[in-house]
Parts: structure tokens; sequence; C-alpha cells
């Protein structure tokens, strides 16, 4: 199961902002709901987000069960060299998540 | 010769007469006439509409990916995938997902999109059967469904398909749960209106599954009506039931013509 | 309560002491005015922690209506431009009537042209939400925006 989707423009114009988005599979439990036998699932959502751009982390998020299921997050990152993004997130049963996407810069 | 001759018309009346019936009946009567079809997402408000609409952040996409790959992979002891036999999906489930609900002549009864795909699973790729709800089923009918996108909803139901149809028909104009309330009275007879802060829909079945923000997940057109169900307070029938699949024959009838959404988003 | 065993003489006496009271407060309220326009949070004073933010700058939209509390898109940015001057280095998310106060933090750790970003948050209720915006200088901006949840129509137990 793909763990998430991202999207990013094919070029980017290098010193200028590029949008950046991704959504990631997790149902971002908040601890308040419960079972068919009443009892209580525990809470488990994505704590920390970071983007790395070459190595660099331009982007990060802490989380709470006040994002919704299969966080959605949309951003901008300032255009500098060809290469990477690396994506990365670890939720509160400590599952690490992990994505990427080439950037190409003209 | 009087009398021949008027048992002559009579017969005369009695095959037009057929002949106008069974046009008729092919023919039906529709509660909602085909030009006042609107599918659910005109009711939706502006978030809805707008997660529909963009298919980077429409969250039923994580679905519709896992279903690419599972297309793909082999399975069963069979070791063939999907696409061994079908190939690229794009073309050969082009036009699939808007034909169903449809009689299956192998299964001998009217199957869903969900129950085809499972009955391939379990027939031609020997695998384990997928549960109905199943994040794999989900995701295999997201896939299949969204090589549909846009096409109309165009049913069968003619036939072997009938009984299931009238079934169906019956179903959903019959009063239903403590409510004791029928389908026809809220989304024939009262769409438009406001259910608390709500606008009831139709009650069209063209986008799912769907991912319904209620449930933080993609789901079935059978769960939507199971939900239905329970909220007037009826007994909701197993996943799978024959009632649903007739319910989900008779819904396709009454959306002919409109635009499949794939992947589908709904409050 | 039961307010119809109490005797009139009383009742109305009260009324004229609460309603003193607050004319006695009268003068404390415009001192507090700039924070009014931000909801008592006390995990956004907890943050704050003293710190009044301006109202300008940042930008908070969320629909007037949500159609599922579960899922509310939300989009939060703050007007630049940031080039040879402070940036921002972080943006903050408060609720107000959420069981966890502290939504979310967005974090900038290198210079960002654009600080704009979407997402979708669960509400709990109707509420105001609040979003604070920290530059490098360690200046503060703030707005806040309400968003009405009711629940659905029909109840879903699948």
């Amino acid at each position: 199961m793909p763990d998430a989707r991202i999207s990013v423009p094919p070029s980017v114009a290098r010193g200028k902002p590029f949008e950046v988005r991704i959504i990631i599979r997790h149902a971002m439990e908040t601890g308040y709901r419960t079972d068919e036998s009443g009892k209580s699932i525990p809470r488990n959502v994505i704590r920390t987000f970071t983007c790395r751009y070459n190595g660099d982390v331009v982007f990060s998020a802490r989380m709470s069960s006040g994002i919704a299921a299969n966080p959605y997050l949309r951003f901008f990152v300032t255009a500098k060299d060809s290469g990477q993004l690396a994506f990365e997130w670890v939720d509160d049963n400590g599952v690490r998540g992990s994505d990427s996407a080439a950037v190409t810069v003209v | 010769m009087r009398v021949v001759r008027v048992v002559a018309i009579s017969i005369a009346a009695i095959a037009i007469g057929a002949v106008f019936g069974a046009a008729l009946a092919s023919a039906q009567e529709r509660a909602l006439p085909l030009p006042a079809l609107r599918s659910g997402i005109t009711f939706a408000g502006s978030d809805v509409r707008a997660m529909q609409a963009d298919d980077a952040s429409n969250p039923g996409f994580l679905w519709v990916e896992s279903g690419e790959k599972l297309w793909n992979a082999p399975a069963g002891t069979a070791g063939k995938s999907c696409a061994s036999c079908h190939g690229d999906a794009r073309s050969s489930m082009r036009g699939v997902a808007a034909r169903h609900p449809r009689f299956d002549a192998t299964a001998g009864t009217v199957q869903d999109l969900e129950a085809r795909i499972g009955d391939c699973r379990v027939r031609r790729q020997q695998a384990a059967p997928l549960a109905r709800e199943s994040e794999e089923l989900l995701s295999l009918t997201a896939y299949v469904a969204l090589q549909s996108r846009g096409l109309p909803v165009e049913v069968t139901i003619d036939g072997s398909a009938r009984a299931a149809f009238e079934r169906g028909r019956a179903f959903y104009e019959a009063r239903h749960g403590q409510m004791n309330i029928a389908c026809a009275q809220c989304h024939e007879q009262n769409w438009g209106k406001r259910l608390l802060s709500e606008t009831m829909s139709q009650g069209h079945g063209n986008a799912f599954p769907a991912y319904r923000l209620e449930w933080q997940s993609l789901g079935s057109l059978q769960r939507r009506l199971r939900a239905c169900l329970f909220g007037i307070r009826a007994e909701m029938p197993p996943p799978g039931a024959p009632e649903l699949t007739d319910l989900e024959l008779y819904l396709a009838w009454r959306a002919q013509g409109l635009p499949l959404e794939a992947p589908g988003v709904r409050r | 309560m039961t307010t119809s065993l109490q005797s009139r003489p009383s009742r109305t006496r009260r009324r004229l002491l609460q309603s003193a009271a607050a004319v006695a407060l009268v003068p404390w309220l415009p001192a507090n005015a700039a924070a009014d326009e931000l909801p008592e949070i006390p995990a956004l004073s907890a943050f704050l922690a003293g710190r009044k933010p301006r109202l300008a700058r940042v930008h908070l939209t969320l629909p007037q209506l949500a159609d599922n509390g579960q899922t509310v898109p939300m989009k939060v940015s703050v007007d630049g431009p940031f080039g040879p001057g402070p940036r921002v280095t972080a943006i903050n998310l408060f609720s107000e009537a959420n069981p966890v106060p502290e939504m979310a933090v967005f974090e900038f750790p290198v210079a960002v042209d654009r600080a704009e970003i979407d997402s979708r948050v669960r509400l709990a209720t109707t509420q105001r939400i609040v979003a604070v915006a920290t530059m490098s200088d360690g200046a503060l901006y703030a707005t806040a925006a309400e968003v009405i949840v009711t629940i659905a129509g029909c109840m879903d137990g699948t």
C-alpha cells in the first residue's frame, strides 16, 4: 500500500518558490473513539513531519489529533538546485513513513 | 362472420397491447425524469467539491494508487495478476464500472463491481476471497472505477436482470425501520430540501466508491446504503446481501446517463 | 435550582448587584480590548507568555460552515515580503474548543519566499481557530477565524 501521494511541478524556476503537495495515508486516530465493544481505540497520530531538500530541512510540521485523517499538506519551497525532496514522518506508535520526489530546476 | 371479425380485432388489439406493454415495461416510469437528474456533488458544500475536483489532494487517490499496485501484483496459486489477463486497465476496464451492477452468466446472479472483482479473484486467480470493505477490495474497485470516470452510467435491466431490478425498486419504494421512511420520500419527494444543515440529494450512487468525510476513509456504495438504513433506524442487511445488490441495480438505472465520478468525495 | 421558591426582592437585588459589578469592570475592559479579538485559550496564553501579537499580516481561511467537522480545509498564510528583513520561522495553530488545543506547528528552518500552508483540520464543534506567526526577530502576528460545525443530518453507524 503506498504511504503517500506527492505532487511537485515537473520543472521549477531557480530562486522562485514552488508548490509541494503531499497526502499521507494515516488514520490519525484521535484516541476519543470507541470500538464496537465500547473499548477505547488508542490515540495514534503522526507527530512529526519533515521535508528535506537535498538534505536540508526546509519545512517541518508537528501535528496532533486536530489534523484530519489522511493528512494533507501543501507548502512552498524556494528552488535552488535540482535534486530531491525527501519526506519523513513518525507517528505515536513510532512507525516511520517516508517518500521522495525529484526536483528539476531550470 | 361478425364474430370472426370481432375475435380477429380482439386478437390484434391484445397483440398490439402486448407490444406496447413490453415497450412500456422496458421504458419504465421514472419518478425523476432523465433531464432532471443531478449528481450528489451538486448538493455538496464547497469543501467537498474542492476535494473531489483536485486529483492531487483527493484522498480517494490513495486507494486508487493501491489498486493500481494490486492490479499488477501476482496473486493466488495461479500466480497471475489482474494484468496477466486484462492487460492495461485503462483500456480493458474502460466502461466496466459504468455498466455495473450487471447479470453475470457464470455466477448466475446480478453482481456489483465489488462482487465481480471478488469473483475473479477467487475463480481466475485462485486467491483468497476479498472481504467487503477490505482495503484490497476497496483499492481494486476504486482503480477500476477510475477507468470509467466521466462515462455515463448505463445498466441493463432486461432479461436475467429484471427480477433483481424489480426487487430493488420495491425496496426503494417501501417504508423501512423505526422511522418508517421509504428512500423515495427523501430522495424523490424531498430532494433539495434541508435535513438539519445538510441538503438532501437525489440519492444517486454515481460517485462510489467514495471518500466519505464522515468515514475518514474510502467506502463502497453498499456501505453508504447501510448507513442510510442505520439513519432511519432500520436493520442493515450484511455487506454483500442480495437486497443491497438489487438496490444498487435499481439506483444505477435511476441514475442513467449521469457521469461516473471517481474517486468520489462526499461528506 | 428552584427559582420559583426565590422571593422576588432577593432576585431583584441579585440582578442589581450583577449589573453593578459589570459597570464596575468597564474601566478594565478597554485595556484588554486588543487581546479581545483573539479568543481566550489557555494554551495560547501559555505560548504567548505575556507577549501581545499584532493582529495583522496573517490570514486564516476556513469555510464559514464546515461540510463535516472531521475534515475541514484550512489555509494559513503570512504576508511578505521576507527579503532582507525578518522572515517567518513558525506558525502555531490553536483551537478554542477541541480537546487538544495545540493543533499544529509549522516550522520554517530556512528562509521561505512564500509562507502559505494548506491542510485539513478536525473541529470538534463550532469554534474559533487562532494562527500565530513567529518572525525571526521575535515579532508575533496573529489572527482568528470562526467555523460553524454541525452534526450530520443522518446518523452513520457503519
